[in-house]
């Protein structure tokens, strides 16, 4: 394939990183004054890449015509699918961002460029198809991540938050590098699907290590067990708009990596890696929701949320079956929505001074002071419960029928079990908010945009929801197809 | 009815209330209320006016195909139909019994309201998903109404329903889609007919089990009930006994039995021996309650294992018996609590020895009250008499013993419900206050008097409730006598019958 058409593969990619450079020098001459506009130029410009993937989503393109620079970047539909998530909950991200940091004087115009980098990461690590690649692509993202967890450079939480990630984060990646050499030296080549086609004969030990490996390298980025320490204290120090980015777009682009890595490079190996997902999915789910009992502040449990969440999404993958990952896709697509709406309920959560409020207990009696932003609120929690008529259930509907479809009817059950125990905390927020008796310290008003895209969430997450299930369906199907052509 | 969506229609009405009452003011959001429960009554009315006895199995069927994986699938049958017409019957008095609710009343009728949109879903529900969605979103409002509008000790309870009820519910849905994978389809009627492998059958009877004897609820795992009953609301306990313990049996009736019928035979022992345990034990918890609301809630267990004996007795009487209690004791054990909520409201206590003598001062409630007590303990006349002989008629063709203990369910109904009846409403007026409340008011007649007309002709004239069901219970019972077990009566005096019960002993 030429040059040309590799390049006209990556026109979204490109897009991004010009405009993020761009943007970055607009950043250094004009100064934090043009923060507004430059926000708003960077949610144009991930408009426009939206616009860019959404053709090769709705065609469901994959195969041959799809691989840019000799297989190296794959601009499938599987790809395109994680794309359209990240850019729209970076551009939420964005969105939300200015109303928080500029009441406390710290908007700067380097935030949305660092969105942006991140970005241009995450698309790079969805479309990766092969090892360099796929490591450039989580760097990229990762290096951008660090600095925004600590933007806020005199908080020192948020300080703490950035350099844990950091530490944490350059270990992961050791261990990634670690297993890719090792995945490298006994298959010789960096090739996702030279991968498949040298492991198709037998897994060696070697290799067998190397996957162990890059998947607990993988697990620390998308926060399962038993790599998830960093995501309450990182979540809970990290500036709220930061916290709901690091819930959603990367969450997405790293579930989707794994995703890839395990039904592409690992796709012949299924038995081996098979147990080791299971293992994770059941812990993510445990742990997540035994967590999150005794948190007090309302995003360390949004974070035990977001495990528990990764554990179901984890279900998925152990399927190893088209649907299991269509499922997923479907699941990552409602958890977004969900993870986005819940965060910005915590970012409208302000005292009379505007100061951001982070108790639990603060939500006391929130259905009679504000009633919208609670029976908002309880939406999204009963949805991330999976409690039906509301879409959060059908993201657990189809990872479960997808598992009982494998045939895996322990994981399916123990799973759905454990489900119950996270219920218990999404409904004790939900008593705090109907039952208990107001603490009417929530009185701070919120700007429109968090109204708009809280609303947004809200009907999504509606039982309204459920019309867009064939559609959904329809695209997740065609984009899982993308990562089977090999098998 | 041609193609009209009577169906859909029926969901939609109290839909768009339960949103315009959120949006309302108090007073106009019991205006909306009542209107559209009223509403969705004449609806239901002209559902039965026009459901044809002895036609089709089901009518008034919808499709749509809008969803992914499952579908938009309406219709019912006669068992359907009646306990429709249960649902949007009580619900339009449980919201004139709202009355003296006052705290956040939009919210609350916009909660009663989407409750009943999804009572007649789970009962029209063609698609095995779209009756897991309305059984399982109950949880969200019968959760708020027992956690928001309830007594003290109401956040315990709020939380024991809704985690007791999920779990059950949950392994319900991993064995659904074990179904819709192996007969590749998730439409009901299809699934009725459809064999599955025995052995699957046990764990599929067993899954669902775990859902219906939690909402049923069946002795060990009714202890959410009393807990449920005491704090909900006086609406929210007439629903609870009325329509959403009748979700489990439909259960059962609609899925456990014409779909596993051998693993239903397999395990009717299991059925038989915990109603006969609940029918004793919680008579007999019934009878040293201090607490009406709790009383009540007790003999609702008693009364749901007489239901639960008479559907696994795999005959005709026991199906149509089971329906018939059914039927029945959602109208007395809601008329019941009814009658508890009306001293309620005067005294705020519902610790008997606070009442005595309310004959005296209000003659009206007594009666109606007396009515209530006598059809509860299931005096001939009264609809709940139908019900109960018929289910140990039926269950008598199986097994003399599980008839015998049951029977000892009826003694000791009427023994609690007669106490309970000496302590509230005979005696001396011991307690000042309670002998100052006045009688009865035109709100308070309006909902006795209804219900006790419908018990009444229940009683008297059951044929009108029977008829659309007959057609529907012979069909659920030729799909099930394959597996019906064999009966321990030895009929001496029908001699043909004997002996081949002897060759068959013979042959063992």
């Amino acid at each position: 394939m030429d040059f040309a058409a590799s390049l006209s593969l990556i026109v979204p990619e490109l897009v991004l990183s010009v405009s993020s450079l761009v943007l970055l020098l607009a950043a250094a001459w004009m100064g934090d004054k043009a923060s507004q506009l430059i926000s708003t130029i960077a949610c144009v410009v991930l408009a426009v890449c939206f616009v860019l993937v959404a053709p090769s989503v709705c065609a469901g393109v994959s195969g041959p015509d799809t691989l840019a620079f000799g297989g190296q970047f794959h601009a499938d539909a599987f790809a395109g699918f994680a794309k359209l998530m990240i850019y729209a909950a970076s551009g939420a991200t964005i969105l939300v961002a200015p109303a928080f940091f500029g009441r406390i004087g710290a908007m700067r115009a380097e935030f949305p460029v660092l969105v942006l980098l991140a970005v241009v990461g995450m698309s790079v690590m969805v479309s990766a198809g092969d090892l360099i690649a796929f490591y450039i692509g989580l760097e990229l993202n990762s290096l951008a991540s660090y600095v925004l967890a600590a933007f806020l450079r005199s908080d020192t939480r948020s300080s703490e938050a950035g350099l844990k990630y950091f530490v944490l984060g350059a270990l992961a990646s050791g261990i990634l590098l670690f297993g890719m050499s090792l995945v490298y030296g006994f298959t010789g080549t960096t090739d996702f699907d030279g991968i498949h086609l040298a492991l198709s004969n037998g897994l060696p030990t070697g290799a067998m290590f190397g996957l162990v490996f890059v998947l607990a390298g993988l697990a620390f980025k998308i926060s399962a067990v038993p790599f998830h320490m960093w995501t309450p204290d990182v979540y809970e120090g990290a500036p709220t708009p930061v916290t709901t980015f690091f819930a959603s777009a990367p969450k997405v682009a790293s579930v989707a990596l794994t995703a890839r890595v395990a039904m592409e490079m690992f796709g012949s190996e299924v038995d081996a890696w098979r147990p080791i997902v299971i293992f994770a999915a059941l812990a993510s789910i445990i742990v997540g929701a035994v967590g999150a009992i005794g948190q007090s502040n309302i995003k360390r449990l949004l974070a035990y949320s977001s495990i528990n969440n990764i554990g179901f999404l984890l279900i998925g993958l152990a399927a190893a079956t088209a649907a299991g990952v269509s499922a997923m896709l479907v699941y990552l697509a409602i958890y977004v929505v969900m993870t986005v709406g819940s965060f910005v309920v915590v970012l409208m959560m302000k005292d009379e001074n505007g100061q951001q409020i982070e108790g639990i207990a603060d939500l006391a009696g929130l259905s009679r002071t504000r009633p919208v932003l609670a029976w908002c609120f309880m939406i999204q929690l009963f949805s991330l419960a999976g409690i039906p008529p509301l879409f959060g259930f059908w993201g657990k509907f189809v990872v479960f029928w997808a598992a009982v479809d494998a045939g895996l009817f322990a994981l399916a059950v123990l799973g759905i079990a454990a489900s119950v125990i996270s219920a218990f905390y999404y409904i004790k927020i939900v008593k705090i908010m109907f039952f208990d008796e107001p603490a009417d310290t929530i009185r701070g008003e919120s700007d429109w945009v968090h109204w708009a895209l809280l609303a947004i969430c809200t009907v999504l997450i509606s039982p309204f929801g459920f019309l867009l299930t064939a559609w959904l369906g329809n695209l997740a199907d065609q984009a899982a197809a993308a990562l089977f052509l090999l098998a | 009815m041609g193609g009209f969506p009577i169906l859909s229609l029926m969901l939609l009405v109290p839909m768009v209330g339960a949103v315009a009452c959120l949006l309302a003011g108090a007073k106009a959001a019991r205006m909306i209320a009542l209107v559209a429960t009223l509403a969705d009554l004449v609806l239901g009315i002209v559902l039965w006016a026009n459901f044809d006895i002895g036609g089709g199995q089901w009518q008034f069927a919808e499709r749509a195909p809008i969803f992914a994986g499952f579908s938009w699938a309406l219709g019912i049958d006669g068992i359907a139909l009646m306990l429709i017409m249960l649902s949007v019957f009580l619900m339009p008095i449980c919201i004139l019994a709202s009355h003296s609710i006052e705290k956040r009343v939009g919210e609350y009728m916009a909660t009663f309201l989407f409750m009943e949109v999804l009572m007649i879903g789970v009962f029209s529900a063609q698609d095995l998903f779209l009756f897991y969605i309305f059984f399982e979103a109950g949880l969200i409002p019968m959760y708020l109404i027992i956690g928001v509008w309830g007594g003290q000790n109401r956040i315990y309870a709020a939380y024991k329903f809704f985690l007791y009820t999920l779990l059950g519910s949950v392994l319900m849905l991993i064995a659904m889609l074990w179904m819709a994978n192996e007969a590749g389809t998730s439409d009901i009627p299809t699934l009725m007919n459809y064999s599955f492998p025995v052995h699957a059958q046990t764990w599929l009877w067993l899954a669902f089990f775990a859902s219906f004897a939690v909402k049923m609820p069946m002795w060990p795992l009714h202890t959410w009930l009393p807990d449920a009953h005491v704090q909900a609301p006086t609406a929210g306990s007439v629903i609870l006994a009325g329509v959403l313990l009748k979700m489990g049996g439909y259960g059962f009736i609609r899925f456990s039995l014409p779909m596993f019928p051998e693993a239903s035979a397999q395990f009717a022992w299991l059925i038989f021996a915990l109603s006969m345990i609940a029918v004793v034990v919680t008579s007999l918890i019934a009878l040293v309650q201090d607490d009406m609301k709790k009383l009540i809630a007790y003999s609702s267990v008693a009364h749901m294992a007489i239901v639960t004996v008479g559907l696994f007795a795999f005959n005709v009487q026991g199906l149509e018996g089971g329906m018939m209690v059914m039927l029945g004791h959602g109208l007395v054990s809601g008329a019941l609590f009814l009658c508890v909520g009306v001293i309620y409201d005067r005294l705020h206590t519902r610790e008997i020895d606070r009442y005595g003598g309310l004959a005296i001062n209000m003659p009206h409630y007594a009666t109606f009250f007396l009515l209530f007590t006598m059809a509860s303990i299931g005096l001939p006349g009264t609809s709940n008499f139908i019900g109960e002989f018929l289910s140990l008629a039926g269950i008598y063709q199986v097994s003399s013993t599980v008839t015998l203990v049951c029977t000892t369910g009826i003694i000791l109904g009427a023994a609690y419900m007669l106490y309970l009846y000496w302590r509230v409403a005979f005696g001396v007026q011991k307690n000042a206050d309670a002998a100052a409340m006045p009688d009865l008011s035109g709100r308070e007649w309006v909902m006795l008097g209804s219900l006790a007309a419908v018990v009444l002709w229940m009683g008297v004239y059951p044929e009108s409730f029977l008829a659309p069901m007959r057609q529907d219970i012979q069909t659920l019972n030729a799909r099930i006598s394959v597996a019906a077990p064999e009966g321990d009566a030895r009929l001496a005096f029908h001699g043909a019958a004997a002996a081949q019960a002897d060759a068959h002993e013979g042959a063992h």
